[in-house]
Formats: structure tokens, C-alpha cells, sequence
């Protein structure tokens, strides 16, 4: 058995009204998906501001997902809309800055796929496990 | 060398004042050096003559300055707008930052703008003099006995080698000709750093933000950075306050510096200017403009009042953030 085996950190926003009711899916039906993923509720997708991706890197995260309603579903109509066009802008300059583009991720998970949630999860965490530390966007400073 | 002379600038400023059209001249001052021209407000023809320059360091664009004089100076205010400047003055009208009716614009034609840190490359520090002699400047510096003759086409700032307008897009009057919008190729410095390796490119970045001591030059002299409160003059930010280092917490500057004005930056390349430590911002900029360009269709702000930047639109079939890097990258 390894002992310090590497666990990354991964921060995923998901939305009030498909994906948090999409993860909380995943949970009752018992599917499994890593415990390193710290889910973080906001009410609309598009109430991620750039810099709390940013931030969350800043303090340590290894890999950021945004998780909102479906394109056309938003509870507020147009709000996945915006976030869809601000993230690509976003990760777009994250890549320019080389930082890897794996670390990012934006997906739509609707309150009724709680199995995609999980996929989406699993495959998201098996890839930053891949990538390893980020040591890119950390800051020490930040550091505990 | 430009086409227009000081001289031609302060008879028409003179003009508008004496006729009552205006009450007072936003234009450039002298500094302590020759090339560190100031904007200032001039109230009367001796304040001009005495004060007014017109030269290759006349790079300021002075759109943002209109948000703050326009509430000092009584009547209109006369402001001289280099055709990129316009731009910037579009924008700023399309945001409701300043009344357009204070404001009496007069365009005035550009020839390219030198900077001083070409013009240092080649006859060093010590820079005592510049004069201006028909297409050369002769620069006298502190070293030397004899100055040195510099073509201002050689130290041409790098948002004018790559001009993207010689077009006035609003004004009231017009002196000189009217230019055309030119299909420059100011892409092609992020083209080269987007066939580079993620590895290449972080080194890259790492080695010119590292140098930024976040004096927030960039940030105060962008025409499209213009709230009142500013994230990064909160003190809890944990942004404010450095000194050059290699961390994350400058590319996080600016990164969110460069998309706080994604869809509404002109690219007038004031950022790039101002920059104390010669970081070059504009690529920052471009990226994002590129960006939105290909993803969302051509984008020019502030050729018209009244566009709707890309980051403040949608449609059903954008772009999914996912596919992004899926565009022929050379490592995708």
C-alpha cells in the first residue's frame, strides 16, 4: 500500500438549481465520485466570477469545474449563456499563460443526471490526478 | 515627424476660445524632460503658448481625462484626439462616462508615436535634450558631446508600428486628412506565442510578470478601466502591495486587469506606454480580443457609440468553453 499516495484538490461550483440537485442525486442513488471534490453552491453558474477560479488556484486548488443548468435550462433564463462565454474567454487566457488546460472545466449537469455528475467527477479528478501539484498557480503565501 | 505642427494647434485653440466655443484646452504639457510630455488644462492662449507641446511623445490619449475635466471646466472643454484615441472616446460615450455635449473634439492626424525606452536602446540613459528637426530628433544626452540623429520611424512604439487605425471615428472637426482603418497584423505576436509549448509560454509569462510591481500605472491610465472603486485598491484583496516576485498573485493581477476590460478594450496600448518595467501588457489585451474575435465574430470597440461588447451578449450557439482549445492547437 502506498502511504503518501497524491490526493488533489478540487474545487467544482456547481448551481443552485441543476447541479447541486444533480450532486445531491449522485448521492442518493449511492454512485460513487472522489471525496477530494469540494462542492461549492452558488445560486446561477454565471455568479462565478473569474477570480473566484483565480483565487481557488491561488489557495491550492488542483483543478476547477464549474457545473451549471443546461444551455436553454438556466433558472434565470440567460445566466449560462454568459457563463459560457466568460469561461471560454478565461480558460482561453489560462492556456495562453500555460497553465495546463485539464485543470479547467466547464460542464452541464441538469438535477435529473445525477450519473453524469458522478462520471463527470470521476474523470475530472482522474485527470488532475494525472496532471499532479499544480504548482503553476499556487502561491506559496497562500500556503497553510 | 509629425504632419501637424504645435503651432497649427494652439491658432486653433486660440480661435476656439477667442469665438467662445470652448473654455478651456485639454492638451499636452511640458514635463521636466522632453519626452515626458503631461496632460494638462489650458485656460487661456499665454497658458498655450507657453506651455503646449505637440511632438513623437505626444503618445498620451486623453478620452479618460474627459470623465474627470469635464466636470472641472465650466464651458466645453477642446480636446485633441489622435485617431486611436477615438476609439477610446466611443467607448467611453457608449458607457455614459462623460457628457458628449461638454466636449468639443477636434481630430488630429498621427504619424506614429515614439517611445522612450527604443529612443534609451539606442543612445542610452542621460537623455538631457530632444529637439525635433524635420523627420529626425536629435537627441542629446549627458555622455555625448555630439547628439544623436534618430529616425522616428526607427523607435516607433509598438502599438504604432502595428496601427490599427489612421480612421477618426468621432470628432466635431477634422484637421489635416482623413486616413483609412488599416488590416495590421497586431495579432501576430500572440500567434507566435500561441504556437509555443504551455511550457514555453508559462516561462515565458513568468519572466515578464515577475517584474511587475504592481504600481497599477496600467490599471489608472486605461481608458476602459474607469470605476470609481477599484477590487484591487480593497486592501483584503491579497492582490495589493508587492514586491517583484515569483508568484501566482501577479499573473491573478493581471489576468483579472486584462478581463475586466475584455470587450471594451480598444487596444489603444496605453497599458504597454505606461508601463514602468516594460512588461508588454497589449499581448494580454489582444489575446482577448483575438479570442473574441474568433469565437464570437469581429469586434472592433468603440468603432460606433452604442456597440454591444461580446462579454455583455450571447447566443444560443456559443462556443462551449471545453472546445476552446480544440482550434488547431500546436500541442492540442
Amino acid at each position: 500500500m502506498q502511504v503518501n499516495e497524491y490526493k488533489p484538490l478540487i474545487v467544482a461550483f456547481c448551481c443552485n438549481w441543476c447541479s447541486y440537485a444533480g450532486a445531491d442525486l449522485a448521492g442518493n442513488n449511492r454512485l460513487n465520485y472522489p471525496a477530494e471534490v469540494k462542492i461549492i453552491r452558488v445560486p446561477c453558474s454565471c455568479r462565478v466570477n473569474p477570480m473566484f477560479v483565480l483565487r481557488a488556484f491561488q489557495r491550492g486548488a488542483d483543478g476547477v469545474i464549474i457545473c451549471g443548468c443546461h444551455p436553454g435550462d438556466c433558472h434565470y433564463t440567460s445566466g449560462n449563456y454568459y457563463t459560457r462565454r466568460r469561461m471560454a474567454a478565461l480558460f482561453s487566457m489560462l492556456d495562453y499563460l500555460g497553465i495546463e488546460k485539464e485543470r479547467t472545466r466547464v460542464e452541464w449537469v441538469s438535477a435529473a443526471e445525477g450519473a453524469k455528475f458522478a462520471a463527470t467527477m470521476n474523470d475530472f479528478v482522474e485527470k488532475v490526478t494525472a496532471l499532479g501539484e499544480n504548482k503553476r498557480l499556487e502561491d506559496l503565501r497562500c500556503k497553510k | 515627424m509629425q504632419k501637424i505642427t504645435r503651432e497649427q494647434l494652439i491658432e486653433k485653440a486660440v480661435s476656439l476660445l477667442a469665438d467662445g466655443t470652448v473654455s478651456c484646452v485639454l492638451g499636452w504639457s511640458k514635463g521636466e524632460f522632453d519626452y515626458d510630455v503631461t496632460p494638462a488644462l489650458f485656460n487661456n492662449e499665454e497658458e498655450l503658448k507657453a506651455n503646449f507641446v505637440f511632438n513623437d511623445f505626444c503618445g498620451v490619449n486623453f478620452s479618460k481625462y474627459l470623465i474627470s475635466k469635464t466636470n472641472k471646466c465650466d464651458g466645453k472643454i477642446l480636446v485633441f484626439l489622435k485617431p486611436c484615441d477615438t476609439y477610446s472616446f466611443n467607448q467611453l460615450l457608449t458607457e455614459h462616462r462623460f457628457d458628449r455635449e461638454k466636449v468639443y473634439a477636434v481630430g488630429i492626424p498621427c504619424e506614429g508615436m515614439a517611445d522612450i525606452a527604443k529612443v534609451k536602446q539606442i543612445c542610452g540613459d542621460g537623455i538631457s535634450s530632444i529637439a525635433f528637426d524635420g523627420e529626425k530628433m536629435a537627441v542629446t544626452t549627458l555622455y555625448d558631446d555630439a547628439p544623436v540623429m534618430i529616425s522616428t520611424a526607427d523607435v516607433l512604439a509598438e502599438r504604432c508600428v502595428n496601427c490599427k487605425s489612421k480612421k477618426h471615428v468621432a470628432f466635431d472637426e477634422l484637421m489635416g486628412d482623413e486616413g483609412e482603418v488599416i488590416d495590421s497584423n497586431r495579432f501576430d505576436e500572440v500567434e507566435k506565442l500561441e504556437a509555443m509549448t504551455p511550457d514555453e509560454r508559462f516561462a515565458f509569462w513568468q519572466n515578464e510578470l515577475s517584474r511587475c510591481i504592481r504600481c497599477n500605472a496600467c490599471r489608472d491610465v486605461c481608458p476602459a478601466c474607469t470605476c470609481e472603486k477599484c477590487v484591487f485598491d480593497n486592501p483584503n484583496s491579497g492582490v495589493e502591495n508587492k514586491s517583484p516576485a515569483n508568484s501566482f498573485e501577479e499573473k491573478m493581477f493581471h489576468i483579472i486587469r486584462a478581463f475586466h476590460v475584455a470587450g471594451r478594450c480598444t487596444d489603444c496600448g496605453e497599458c504597454s506606454r505606461v508601463c514602468p518595467q516594460n512588461i508588454p501588457l497589449h499581448l494580454l489585451n489582444r489575446k482577448f480580443i483575438k479570442d473574441m474575435n474568433e469565437f464570437y465574430g469581429e469586434y472592433q470597440a468603440g468603432a460606433e457609440v452604442g456597440l454591444r461588447a461580446p462579454l455583455v451578449d450571447y447566443t444560443l450557439t456559443d462556443i462551449e468553453p471545453g472546445e476552446v482549445f480544440d482550434r488547431g492547437d500546436s500541442d492540442a
